[in-house]
Protein backbone atom coordinates (compact mmCIF):
# COMPACT_ATOMS: atom_id res chain seq x y z
CA UNK A 1 0.00 0.00 0.00
CA UNK A 2 1.48 3.33 -1.14
CA UNK A 3 -0.35 5.19 1.82
CA UNK A 4 1.10 3.06 4.17
CA UNK A 5 4.87 3.14 3.07
CA UNK A 6 4.27 7.30 2.37
CA UNK A 7 3.15 7.38 6.13
CA UNK A 8 6.53 5.33 7.08
CA UNK A 9 8.19 7.63 5.44
CA UNK A 10 6.91 10.48 7.09
CA UNK A 11 7.69 8.91 10.24
CA UNK A 12 5.62 10.19 12.60
CA UNK A 13 2.55 8.89 14.24
CA UNK A 14 1.59 12.01 15.21
CA UNK A 15 -2.00 13.15 14.18
CA UNK A 16 -1.05 17.25 15.03
CA UNK A 17 1.77 18.85 15.48
CA UNK A 18 2.08 22.48 16.86
CA UNK A 19 4.93 24.42 16.52
CA UNK A 20 6.27 27.53 18.62
CA UNK A 21 2.54 28.55 18.69
CA UNK A 22 1.25 31.39 19.93
CA UNK A 23 -1.74 33.75 20.28
CA UNK A 24 -3.33 36.99 21.74
CA UNK A 25 -6.56 38.27 21.64
CA UNK A 26 -7.64 42.04 21.26
CA UNK A 27 -8.42 42.58 24.73
CA UNK A 28 -5.37 41.36 26.10
CA UNK A 29 -6.63 38.20 27.67
CA UNK A 30 -5.79 34.46 27.90
CA UNK A 31 -3.14 33.42 25.47
CA UNK A 32 -0.76 30.94 24.24
CA UNK A 33 3.09 31.13 24.12
CA UNK A 34 5.29 29.21 22.35
CA UNK A 35 3.35 26.08 22.30
CA UNK A 36 4.89 23.05 20.99
CA UNK A 37 2.83 19.49 21.36
CA UNK A 38 2.67 16.53 19.16
CA UNK A 39 -0.43 15.00 19.37
CA UNK A 40 -0.19 11.35 18.59
CA UNK A 41 -2.65 9.40 16.67
CA UNK A 42 -5.53 6.98 18.48
CA UNK A 43 -5.04 8.07 21.71
CA UNK A 44 -6.13 10.68 24.66
CA UNK A 45 -4.09 13.48 24.74
CA UNK A 46 -4.78 15.52 27.86
CA UNK A 47 -4.48 19.64 28.68
CA UNK A 48 -4.61 20.71 32.45
CA UNK A 49 -3.79 22.78 34.28
CA UNK A 50 -5.62 25.75 36.10
CA UNK A 51 -8.56 27.99 34.13
CA UNK A 52 -7.30 30.82 32.10
CA UNK A 53 -4.05 28.75 31.14
CA UNK A 54 -4.95 28.71 27.23
CA UNK A 55 -6.25 24.87 27.22
CA UNK A 56 -9.38 26.25 25.46
CA UNK A 57 -7.90 28.34 23.46
CA UNK A 58 -5.03 26.06 22.00
CA UNK A 59 -8.54 23.35 21.24
CA UNK A 60 -10.12 26.42 19.16
CA UNK A 61 -6.91 27.01 17.02
CA UNK A 62 -6.87 23.35 16.17
CA UNK A 63 -10.44 23.79 14.40
CA UNK A 64 -10.26 27.67 13.72
CA UNK A 65 -12.95 28.58 15.87
CA UNK A 66 -10.77 31.18 17.49
CA UNK A 67 -11.98 32.90 13.53
CA UNK A 68 -15.03 33.37 15.73
CA UNK A 69 -13.12 35.34 18.49
CA UNK A 70 -10.84 38.48 18.21
CA UNK A 71 -7.69 37.81 17.92
CA UNK A 72 -4.79 40.22 17.66
CA UNK A 73 -2.32 37.48 16.98
CA UNK A 74 -1.49 34.43 15.85
CA UNK A 75 2.16 33.03 15.36
CA UNK A 76 3.87 29.63 14.87
CA UNK A 77 2.79 26.39 12.89
CA UNK A 78 -0.08 23.93 13.82
CA UNK A 79 -0.25 20.93 11.22
CA UNK A 80 -2.87 18.27 10.89
CA UNK A 81 -1.79 14.94 9.07
CA UNK A 82 -4.16 12.97 6.98
CA UNK A 83 -4.44 9.15 7.56
CA UNK A 84 -2.02 9.08 4.37
CA UNK A 85 0.11 11.38 6.04
CA UNK A 86 -0.56 14.44 3.68
CA UNK A 87 0.32 17.72 5.90
CA UNK A 88 -2.65 20.97 6.01
CA UNK A 89 -1.36 23.94 7.45
CA UNK A 90 -4.09 24.91 10.01
CA UNK A 91 -3.39 28.45 10.12
CA UNK A 92 -3.73 29.00 6.31
CA UNK A 93 -5.70 31.65 5.99
CA UNK A 94 -6.59 29.85 2.32
CA UNK A 95 -7.93 26.65 3.88
CA UNK A 96 -11.61 25.66 3.43
CA UNK A 97 -12.15 26.21 7.05
CA UNK A 98 -15.60 24.25 6.46
CA UNK A 99 -13.48 20.81 5.64
CA UNK A 100 -11.22 21.67 9.09
CA UNK A 101 -14.15 21.78 10.86
CA UNK A 102 -15.62 18.04 10.04
CA UNK A 103 -12.07 16.44 10.08
CA UNK A 104 -11.37 18.45 13.97
CA UNK A 105 -14.53 17.83 15.45
CA UNK A 106 -15.15 19.81 18.65
CA UNK A 107 -17.54 19.35 22.18
CA UNK A 108 -18.22 21.90 24.39
CA UNK A 109 -18.36 21.78 28.26
CA UNK A 110 -22.09 23.24 28.65
CA UNK A 111 -24.09 20.39 26.32
CA UNK A 112 -25.57 23.25 23.65
CA UNK A 113 -27.87 20.72 21.54
CA UNK A 114 -29.29 22.78 18.65
CA UNK A 115 -33.47 23.60 18.71
CA UNK A 116 -34.50 20.51 16.67
CA UNK A 117 -35.11 16.76 17.59
CA UNK A 118 -32.15 14.19 18.28
CA UNK A 119 -32.02 13.00 14.66
CA UNK A 120 -31.66 16.35 13.19
CA UNK A 121 -28.77 17.25 15.53
CA UNK A 122 -27.50 14.52 14.36
CA UNK A 123 -28.14 14.97 10.58
CA UNK A 124 -27.55 18.82 10.73
CA UNK A 125 -23.50 19.26 10.08
CA UNK A 126 -24.03 16.62 7.43
CA UNK A 127 -26.71 18.30 5.78
CA UNK A 128 -25.02 21.79 5.64
CA UNK A 129 -22.30 19.70 4.03
CA UNK A 130 -24.30 18.49 1.29
CA UNK A 131 -25.43 14.95 2.04
CA UNK A 132 -29.03 14.50 1.00
CA UNK A 133 -29.19 10.43 0.70
CA UNK A 134 -31.78 9.45 3.58
CA UNK A 135 -30.05 5.70 3.87
CA UNK A 136 -26.43 7.14 4.66
CA UNK A 137 -27.93 9.70 6.88
CA UNK A 138 -29.96 6.97 8.87
CA UNK A 139 -26.55 5.01 8.68
CA UNK A 140 -24.64 8.22 10.37
CA UNK A 141 -27.22 8.76 13.57
CA UNK A 142 -27.40 5.09 14.24
CA UNK A 143 -23.51 4.57 14.30
CA UNK A 144 -22.80 8.05 16.02
CA UNK A 145 -25.25 7.35 18.81
CA UNK A 146 -23.65 3.84 19.41
CA UNK A 147 -20.19 4.74 19.20
CA UNK A 148 -21.34 7.61 22.46
CA UNK A 149 -23.20 5.06 24.14
CA UNK A 150 -26.90 6.71 23.40
CA UNK A 151 -28.06 4.63 21.02
CA UNK A 152 -29.99 2.33 23.44
CA UNK A 153 -31.77 5.14 25.09
CA UNK A 154 -32.74 7.20 22.61
CA UNK A 155 -33.60 4.82 19.46
CA UNK A 156 -37.30 4.55 19.83
CA UNK A 157 -37.48 8.36 20.45
CA UNK A 158 -35.35 10.05 18.07
CA UNK A 159 -37.38 12.71 16.21
CA UNK A 160 -38.28 14.22 20.08
CA UNK A 161 -36.61 17.14 20.80
CA UNK A 162 -33.21 17.35 22.09
CA UNK A 163 -33.87 19.53 24.25
CA UNK A 164 -36.04 17.11 26.63
CA UNK A 165 -32.40 14.85 26.94
CA UNK A 166 -31.38 14.74 30.68
CA UNK A 167 -28.09 16.60 30.58
CA UNK A 168 -25.91 13.72 30.22
CA UNK A 169 -27.64 12.32 27.48
CA UNK A 170 -27.50 16.34 25.84
CA UNK A 171 -23.66 15.96 26.60
CA UNK A 172 -23.16 12.33 24.83
CA UNK A 173 -25.82 13.75 22.13
CA UNK A 174 -23.05 16.18 21.00
CA UNK A 175 -20.54 13.86 20.81
CA UNK A 176 -22.32 11.94 18.76
CA UNK A 177 -22.88 14.91 16.76
CA UNK A 178 -19.41 15.59 16.16
CA UNK A 179 -18.95 11.73 15.42
CA UNK A 180 -21.59 11.65 12.59
CA UNK A 181 -19.33 13.79 10.79
CA UNK A 182 -16.69 11.24 10.81
CA UNK A 183 -14.05 13.56 11.90
CA UNK A 184 -9.82 12.25 12.17
CA UNK A 185 -9.69 14.60 15.45
CA UNK A 186 -11.88 15.08 18.60
CA UNK A 187 -11.55 17.86 20.62
CA UNK A 188 -13.25 18.01 24.28
CA UNK A 189 -13.61 20.95 26.12
CA UNK A 190 -14.31 19.90 29.59
CA UNK A 191 -17.52 17.64 28.33
CA UNK A 192 -18.21 16.24 31.54
CA UNK A 193 -17.96 19.51 33.91
CA UNK A 194 -21.99 19.75 34.06
CA UNK A 195 -22.47 16.20 34.81
CA UNK A 196 -23.54 13.91 37.32
CA UNK A 197 -20.69 11.14 38.10
CA UNK A 198 -22.46 8.28 36.51
CA UNK A 199 -22.98 10.54 33.53
CA UNK A 200 -19.38 11.52 33.85
CA UNK A 201 -18.60 7.56 34.04
CA UNK A 202 -20.41 6.95 30.94
CA UNK A 203 -18.66 9.26 29.11
CA UNK A 204 -15.27 8.52 30.13
CA UNK A 205 -15.60 5.17 29.21
CA UNK A 206 -17.20 5.85 25.22
CA UNK A 207 -13.93 8.22 25.06
CA UNK A 208 -11.74 4.66 26.17
CA UNK A 209 -13.48 2.72 22.83
CA UNK A 210 -13.19 6.09 20.76
CA UNK A 211 -9.97 6.46 20.90
CA UNK A 212 -9.01 3.10 18.88
CA UNK A 213 -10.46 4.66 16.06
CA UNK A 214 -10.01 9.04 17.06
CA UNK A 215 -7.90 11.15 17.99
CA UNK A 216 -8.59 12.29 21.15
CA UNK A 217 -7.89 15.81 22.75
CA UNK A 218 -9.71 16.34 25.94
CA UNK A 219 -9.66 19.08 28.65
CA UNK A 220 -10.69 18.00 32.07
CA UNK A 221 -12.40 19.04 34.11
CA UNK A 222 -10.48 18.13 37.15
CA UNK A 223 -6.67 16.43 37.93
CA UNK A 224 -8.54 13.25 38.89
CA UNK A 225 -10.09 13.46 35.52
CA UNK A 226 -6.86 14.02 33.57
CA UNK A 227 -5.22 11.40 35.91
CA UNK A 228 -7.63 8.83 35.01
CA UNK A 229 -8.02 9.30 31.33
CA UNK A 230 -4.97 10.47 29.84
CA UNK A 231 -2.21 8.68 27.13
CA UNK A 232 -0.58 11.53 27.23
CA UNK A 233 -0.71 15.09 29.51
CA UNK A 234 0.37 18.30 29.07
CA UNK A 235 0.41 21.12 32.11
CA UNK A 236 -0.61 24.42 31.14
CA UNK A 237 0.25 27.16 33.28
CA UNK A 238 -0.58 31.33 32.35
CA UNK A 239 -0.54 30.45 28.49
CA UNK A 240 2.77 28.35 28.98
CA UNK A 241 3.52 24.61 28.34
CA UNK A 242 5.42 23.87 31.38
CA UNK A 243 5.23 20.09 30.65
CA UNK A 244 4.35 17.26 28.08
CA UNK A 245 5.07 13.85 28.91
CA UNK A 246 2.88 10.34 29.08
CA UNK A 247 0.25 9.99 31.20
CA UNK A 248 1.34 7.80 33.75
CA UNK A 249 4.75 9.64 34.09
CA UNK A 250 3.42 12.65 34.66
CA UNK A 251 0.90 11.85 37.01
CA UNK A 252 3.11 10.17 38.78
CA UNK A 253 6.66 11.40 38.76
CA UNK A 254 6.33 15.36 37.40
CA UNK A 255 9.72 17.11 36.39
CA UNK A 256 8.63 20.57 36.62
CA UNK A 257 7.96 21.34 40.61
CA UNK A 258 4.62 23.83 39.50
CA UNK A 259 3.13 20.61 37.89
CA UNK A 260 3.82 18.11 40.96
CA UNK A 261 2.35 21.14 43.28
CA UNK A 262 -0.95 21.49 40.91
CA UNK A 263 -1.36 17.71 40.91
CA UNK A 264 -1.46 18.13 44.61
CA UNK A 265 -3.04 20.71 44.80
CA UNK A 266 -1.33 23.51 46.52
CA UNK A 267 -2.52 25.53 43.96
CA UNK A 268 -5.09 25.95 41.08
CA UNK B 1 -49.70 53.45 46.10
CA UNK B 2 -48.40 51.84 42.69
CA UNK B 3 -51.47 49.87 42.52
CA UNK B 4 -53.04 53.22 42.19
CA UNK B 5 -50.65 54.46 39.32
CA UNK B 6 -50.98 51.44 37.49
CA UNK B 7 -55.05 51.59 37.15
CA UNK B 8 -54.47 55.43 36.40
CA UNK B 9 -52.34 54.58 33.07
CA UNK B 10 -54.82 51.72 32.27
CA UNK B 11 -57.83 53.80 32.70
CA UNK B 12 -57.53 56.22 29.64
CA UNK B 13 -57.48 53.18 27.03
CA UNK B 14 -60.34 51.39 29.12
CA UNK B 15 -62.23 55.10 28.95
CA UNK B 16 -61.41 55.53 24.80
CA UNK B 17 -62.33 52.02 24.21
CA UNK B 18 -65.74 51.77 25.88
CA UNK B 19 -66.62 55.42 24.56
CA UNK B 20 -66.06 54.53 20.92
CA UNK B 21 -67.49 50.91 21.56
CA UNK B 22 -70.83 52.69 22.45
CA UNK B 23 -70.51 55.60 20.45
CA UNK B 24 -70.01 53.96 17.50
CA UNK B 25 -71.21 50.42 17.71
CA UNK B 26 -75.12 51.48 16.56
CA UNK B 27 -73.16 52.38 13.41
CA UNK B 28 -72.01 49.05 12.39
CA UNK B 29 -73.71 47.08 9.68
CA UNK B 30 -73.41 44.98 6.64
CA UNK B 31 -73.93 47.88 4.85
CA UNK B 32 -71.89 50.19 6.44
CA UNK B 33 -68.74 48.01 6.08
CA UNK B 34 -69.75 47.25 2.05
CA UNK B 35 -70.98 50.12 1.04
CA UNK B 36 -69.50 53.42 -0.43
CA UNK B 37 -70.36 56.80 1.26
CA UNK B 38 -73.28 58.78 -0.22
CA UNK B 39 -75.11 61.62 0.38
CA UNK B 40 -71.78 63.93 0.76
CA UNK B 41 -70.63 61.25 3.20
CA UNK B 42 -73.49 61.71 5.47
CA UNK B 43 -74.83 58.29 4.64
CA UNK B 44 -73.41 55.39 3.46
CA UNK B 45 -70.40 53.11 4.38
CA UNK B 46 -66.84 53.22 4.31
CA UNK B 47 -65.85 50.38 1.96
CA UNK B 48 -63.16 52.37 -0.27
CA UNK B 49 -61.64 53.44 3.15
CA UNK B 50 -61.46 49.97 4.12
CA UNK B 51 -59.75 48.85 1.02
CA UNK B 52 -57.41 51.55 0.87
CA UNK B 53 -56.00 51.18 4.23
CA UNK B 54 -55.54 47.24 3.45
CA UNK B 55 -53.79 48.36 -0.16
CA UNK B 56 -51.84 50.39 1.71
CA UNK B 57 -50.14 48.62 4.37
CA UNK B 58 -50.09 45.41 2.53
CA UNK B 59 -47.95 47.09 -0.20
CA UNK B 60 -45.85 48.70 2.42
CA UNK B 61 -45.45 45.30 3.94
CA UNK B 62 -43.70 44.02 0.88
CA UNK B 63 -41.48 46.62 0.67
CA UNK B 64 -40.61 46.90 4.20
CA UNK B 65 -39.82 43.71 5.12
CA UNK B 66 -37.22 42.54 3.24
CA UNK B 67 -35.67 45.70 3.37
CA UNK B 68 -35.98 46.16 7.36
CA UNK B 69 -34.85 42.42 7.82
CA UNK B 70 -31.69 42.31 5.84
CA UNK B 71 -30.90 45.43 7.40
CA UNK B 72 -31.16 43.95 10.73
CA UNK B 73 -29.47 40.71 9.86
CA UNK B 74 -26.53 42.67 8.95
CA UNK B 75 -26.46 44.39 11.94
CA UNK B 76 -26.97 41.59 14.41
CA UNK B 77 -25.05 38.83 12.03
CA UNK B 78 -22.25 40.17 10.33
CA UNK B 79 -21.25 44.04 10.90
CA UNK B 80 -18.80 44.84 13.61
CA UNK B 81 -18.84 47.09 16.17
CA UNK B 82 -17.48 50.22 14.63
CA UNK B 83 -18.17 53.45 14.17
CA UNK B 84 -19.80 53.02 10.60
CA UNK B 85 -22.73 51.06 12.53
CA UNK B 86 -22.86 52.92 15.40
CA UNK B 87 -23.42 55.90 13.09
CA UNK B 88 -25.96 53.35 11.24
CA UNK B 89 -28.15 52.42 14.66
CA UNK B 90 -28.34 56.40 15.46
CA UNK B 91 -29.50 57.16 12.36
CA UNK B 92 -32.11 54.27 12.82
CA UNK B 93 -33.38 55.61 15.88
CA UNK B 94 -33.32 59.24 14.83
CA UNK B 95 -35.51 58.20 11.89
CA UNK B 96 -37.86 56.39 14.70
CA UNK B 97 -38.20 59.49 16.25
CA UNK B 98 -39.12 61.51 13.60
CA UNK B 99 -43.24 63.30 13.82
CA UNK B 100 -45.19 61.43 11.04
CA UNK B 101 -46.12 63.98 8.94
CA UNK B 102 -42.61 65.18 8.34
CA UNK B 103 -42.41 61.42 6.80
CA UNK B 104 -45.73 62.89 4.25
CA UNK B 105 -43.92 65.83 3.63
CA UNK B 106 -40.93 63.77 2.39
CA UNK B 107 -43.37 61.47 0.67
CA UNK B 108 -44.67 64.19 -1.52
CA UNK B 109 -40.97 65.54 -2.39
CA UNK B 110 -39.76 62.37 -3.30
CA UNK B 111 -42.41 60.22 -4.69
CA UNK B 112 -45.16 62.31 -5.22
CA UNK B 113 -43.03 65.21 -7.09
CA UNK B 114 -39.49 63.80 -7.69
CA UNK B 115 -40.02 60.79 -9.31
CA UNK B 116 -43.49 61.75 -9.96
CA UNK B 117 -45.72 58.87 -8.90
CA UNK B 118 -48.54 60.93 -8.43
CA UNK B 119 -50.56 60.63 -5.32
CA UNK B 120 -51.16 57.01 -5.10
CA UNK B 121 -51.15 53.94 -3.16
CA UNK B 122 -47.55 53.39 -4.45
CA UNK B 123 -46.60 56.81 -2.68
CA UNK B 124 -48.05 56.04 0.35
CA UNK B 125 -46.57 52.71 0.55
CA UNK B 126 -43.73 53.38 0.46
CA UNK B 127 -43.85 56.72 2.26
CA UNK B 128 -45.38 53.70 5.21
CA UNK B 129 -42.67 52.17 4.59
CA UNK B 130 -39.54 53.83 5.02
CA UNK B 131 -41.75 55.15 8.69
CA UNK B 132 -41.82 51.43 9.84
CA UNK B 133 -38.55 50.85 8.73
CA UNK B 134 -37.17 51.69 12.38
CA UNK B 135 -39.20 49.65 13.99
CA UNK B 136 -38.87 46.74 12.53
CA UNK B 137 -35.35 46.56 11.76
CA UNK B 138 -34.92 47.63 15.99
CA UNK B 139 -37.55 44.82 16.80
CA UNK B 140 -35.76 41.96 14.28
CA UNK B 141 -32.41 42.91 15.00
CA UNK B 142 -33.55 42.04 19.03
CA UNK B 143 -35.26 38.72 18.25
CA UNK B 144 -32.11 37.96 16.41
CA UNK B 145 -29.75 38.93 19.23
CA UNK B 146 -31.93 36.87 21.34
CA UNK B 147 -30.88 33.95 19.57
CA UNK B 148 -28.44 32.25 22.00
CA UNK B 149 -24.38 32.80 20.57
CA UNK B 150 -23.69 29.00 21.29
CA UNK B 151 -26.62 28.15 18.67
CA UNK B 152 -23.95 29.97 16.14
CA UNK B 153 -20.77 28.69 17.23
CA UNK B 154 -21.88 24.95 17.49
CA UNK B 155 -23.39 25.42 14.13
CA UNK B 156 -19.86 26.89 12.91
CA UNK B 157 -18.14 23.91 14.43
CA UNK B 158 -19.57 21.16 12.98
CA UNK B 159 -18.85 23.23 9.50
CA UNK B 160 -21.94 25.06 8.87
CA UNK B 161 -20.54 28.34 7.15
CA UNK B 162 -21.91 31.61 8.46
CA UNK B 163 -25.09 31.90 5.89
CA UNK B 164 -26.17 28.54 6.31
CA UNK B 165 -25.94 29.16 9.98
CA UNK B 166 -28.19 32.13 9.89
CA UNK B 167 -30.67 30.38 7.18
CA UNK B 168 -30.86 27.29 9.21
CA UNK B 169 -30.44 28.22 12.87
CA UNK B 170 -30.71 31.66 13.84
CA UNK B 171 -33.53 33.08 11.58
CA UNK B 172 -35.65 30.18 12.10
CA UNK B 173 -35.34 30.48 15.91
CA UNK B 174 -36.00 34.29 15.33
CA UNK B 175 -38.63 33.86 13.39
CA UNK B 176 -41.93 34.83 15.75
CA UNK B 177 -40.09 37.81 17.00
CA UNK B 178 -39.36 39.11 13.37
CA UNK B 179 -43.00 38.63 12.31
CA UNK B 180 -43.81 40.37 16.21
CA UNK B 181 -42.24 43.39 14.74
CA UNK B 182 -43.46 43.52 11.64
CA UNK B 183 -46.88 43.14 13.05
CA UNK B 184 -46.26 45.98 14.99
CA UNK B 185 -44.82 47.90 12.40
CA UNK B 186 -47.89 47.84 9.90
CA UNK B 187 -50.42 48.41 13.00
CA UNK B 188 -48.67 52.11 13.15
CA UNK B 189 -48.69 52.16 9.43
CA UNK B 190 -52.26 51.14 9.23
CA UNK B 191 -53.25 53.99 11.54
CA UNK B 192 -51.46 56.98 10.43
CA UNK B 193 -52.81 59.79 8.52
CA UNK B 194 -50.11 62.76 8.34
CA UNK B 195 -47.76 60.12 6.07
CA UNK B 196 -50.74 59.39 3.60
CA UNK B 197 -52.15 62.82 4.08
CA UNK B 198 -50.25 64.58 0.77
CA UNK B 199 -49.12 61.12 -1.00
CA UNK B 200 -51.75 58.88 -1.22
CA UNK B 201 -55.40 59.38 0.26
CA UNK B 202 -58.33 61.53 -1.29
CA UNK B 203 -61.65 62.63 -0.23
CA UNK B 204 -63.70 60.68 -2.05
CA UNK B 205 -63.80 57.97 -4.92
CA UNK B 206 -66.71 56.68 -6.83
CA UNK B 207 -64.61 53.62 -7.34
CA UNK B 208 -61.78 51.22 -5.89
CA UNK B 209 -58.33 52.03 -7.21
CA UNK B 210 -57.68 49.90 -9.87
CA UNK B 211 -53.70 49.81 -9.84
CA UNK B 212 -51.23 51.25 -7.41
CA UNK B 213 -50.66 54.61 -8.94
CA UNK B 214 -54.01 55.17 -8.04
CA UNK B 215 -55.06 57.36 -4.95
CA UNK B 216 -57.14 55.65 -2.57
CA UNK B 217 -59.23 56.68 0.51
CA UNK B 218 -58.07 55.46 3.74
CA UNK B 219 -59.43 54.52 6.97
CA UNK B 220 -57.45 57.15 9.33
CA UNK B 221 -58.05 59.99 6.48
CA UNK B 222 -61.35 59.56 5.82
CA UNK B 223 -61.99 60.15 10.26
CA UNK B 224 -60.02 62.70 9.54
CA UNK B 225 -61.72 63.79 6.87
CA UNK B 226 -65.54 63.62 7.63
CA UNK B 227 -64.45 64.84 11.81
CA UNK B 228 -63.58 67.95 10.94
CA UNK B 229 -64.30 68.72 7.05
CA UNK B 230 -67.67 68.09 6.58
CA UNK B 231 -70.35 70.02 8.04
CA UNK B 232 -73.53 68.26 9.81
CA UNK B 233 -71.97 65.17 10.03
CA UNK B 234 -73.89 62.51 12.16
CA UNK B 235 -71.69 61.66 15.34
CA UNK B 236 -72.36 58.01 15.02
CA UNK B 237 -71.17 57.72 11.54
CA UNK B 238 -67.43 58.69 12.84
CA UNK B 239 -67.23 56.72 15.72
CA UNK B 240 -68.01 54.00 13.23
CA UNK B 241 -65.57 54.56 11.61
CA UNK B 242 -63.09 55.48 14.42
CA UNK B 243 -64.17 51.69 15.91
CA UNK B 244 -63.80 50.23 12.81
CA UNK B 245 -59.68 51.74 12.51
CA UNK B 246 -59.34 50.41 16.13
CA UNK B 247 -60.77 46.69 15.25
CA UNK B 248 -58.28 46.79 12.26
CA UNK B 249 -55.32 47.83 14.50
CA UNK B 250 -56.03 45.92 17.41
CA UNK B 251 -56.71 42.93 15.36
CA UNK B 252 -53.06 42.93 14.40
CA UNK B 253 -51.75 43.70 17.75
CA UNK B 254 -53.61 40.57 19.02
CA UNK B 255 -52.26 38.38 16.24
CA UNK B 256 -48.83 39.45 17.03
CA UNK B 257 -49.60 38.87 20.87
CA UNK B 258 -50.83 35.39 20.19
CA UNK B 259 -47.54 34.45 17.28
CA UNK B 260 -45.70 35.28 20.51
CA UNK B 261 -47.19 33.37 23.12
CA UNK B 262 -47.34 30.72 20.64
CA UNK B 263 -43.27 30.53 19.96
CA UNK B 264 -42.32 31.13 23.83
CA UNK B 265 -44.46 27.98 24.78
CA UNK B 266 -42.53 26.13 21.66
CA UNK B 267 -39.34 27.58 22.10
CA UNK B 268 -36.69 24.94 22.99
CA UNK B 269 -34.57 27.64 24.47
Amino acid sequence: MVAQSAHTLMDTDYKIVTENLGLQYSDGTESLKDISINIPKNAISVLFGPAGGGKSTYLRVLNRLNDLANVKELSGKAILYSEDGDPLDILDPDIDVTSLRRRVGMVFARPVVLPMSINENLTYGLEVAGERNKNRLNQAVKRSLQQAALWAEVKDRLDDPAVDLSGGQQQRLCIARSLALEPEVLLLDEPTSGLDPISTGKVEASLQELKKEYTIILVPHSVQQAARTADHAAFFLQGELIEYAPGALMFTNPTDQRTADYIEGRFG
Amino acid sequence: MLRLVAIIAVLPIIAILVYIIYKGAPALSWEFITGFPSDGMRSGGIWPAIVGTFFLTMLCTIVVAPLGIGAAIYLSEYAADNRWTQSIRIAIISLAGIPSVVYGLFGLGLFVIFFNFGISILAGSLTLAIMTLPVIITTTEEALRAVPQSFRVVSRSVGATQLQTIRRIVVPQALPGIMTGVILGLERAAGETAPILFTAAVFYLPNLPSSVTDPTMALPYHLYVISTQVPGMEPQIQFGTALVLLLFVLGLNLLATVIRSRARARRQW
